[in-house]
């Protein structure tokens, strides 16, 4: 089970301001090993973010986005104590999936 | 093998029809089918085309903000910020001229969300950094040049 996301809401205005650093290695399927072999590519590929219910953002990354991705955005029409969802999917088909509650302004 | 290239194959009637379903509103959101064709582009014209659009037009409408740098000292994680004051912005996309393949990321912004991402992206050498917005069913697209003193690619 791939290492959990840290994942920061609060709101900024009357908008909800998230902050994520997911754990993932991000491999561009660039590198040798100290063999001469390349090491597969493994990234994240897909990351839908939910509010409740409706998607509030969503990307589709290639393997040149940095290892432990770092992502932030903002939405409208969140409160406090109402639940953000991230989910990512990568290339093997691994997935992970986090929520956070919005702190209070 | 034969899955990948039908996925391949799939993707131009999937992405229309993942168009459609969203238009439709149809239910939680469907992960979209991911976009190989446009991740393997080598320039700014094929990426947009991959993507669905026929040429982008600059704009200053698009900005760079900080810590989006002139420099960046680790060429593995160059953060990106950008901005977009284009009316109904639907999606910015970060490409990096000279990576080895120039689309890093394509962020789908809906109604009621800011046009803004700030993200870090991984940069083999100097290069021009693209965002390219789509606003309206159009395309724009605004350059900086990133310095890099260590390329991040892993070479």
């Amino acid at each position: 089970m791939p290492d959990p996301m840290r994942i920061r809401a609060s709101m900024v205005g009357d908008k909800v301001d998230v902050k994520v650093l997911m754990a993932h290695e991000m491999e561009t399927g660039l590198r040798k090993d100290a063999k001469g072999q390349a090491i597969p590519a493994h990234f994240i590929q897909n990351v839908t973010v939910t509010h409740n219910g409706k998607t509030v953002f969503s990307a589709q990354w290639g393997p040149s986005i940095s290892k432990n991705p770092f992502l932030h955005f903002r939405f409208a029409g969140g409160k406090p104590g109402e639940k953000v969802t991230i989910t990512w999917t990568d290339n093997k088909g691994e997935k992970r999936s986090d929520e956070t509650t919005i702190a209070g302004s | 093998m034969d899955q990948k290239r039908r996925d391949v194959l799939k993707a131009g009637g999937v992405l229309a029809l993942g168009a459609v379903a969203g238009l439709l509103g149809s239910g939680p959101a469907l992960a979209q089918e991911w976009n190989k064709a446009a991740f393997d582009t080598k320039s700014l014209n094929d990426a947009v085309k991959a993507m669905g659009g026929s040429g982008a037009v600059e704009s200053k409408d698009i900005r760079f903000v900080n810590p989006t740098p002139e420099i960046a000292e680790n060429g593995a994680v160059v953060p990106i910020t950008v901005s977009s004051n284009i009316p109904r912005t639907q999606s910015i996309a970060i490409l990096v001229e000279k990576n080895p393949n120039v689309l890093s990321a394509n962020f789908t912004i809906p109604a009621g969300t800011e046009p803004f991402v700030s993200t870090r992206v991984k940069m083999g050498e100097t290069s021009k950094v693209f965002a390219v917005v789509k606003a309206d069913g159009k395309y724009f697209y605004a350059a900086k040049e990133i310095k890099v003193t260590l390329g991040g690619c892993g070479g």
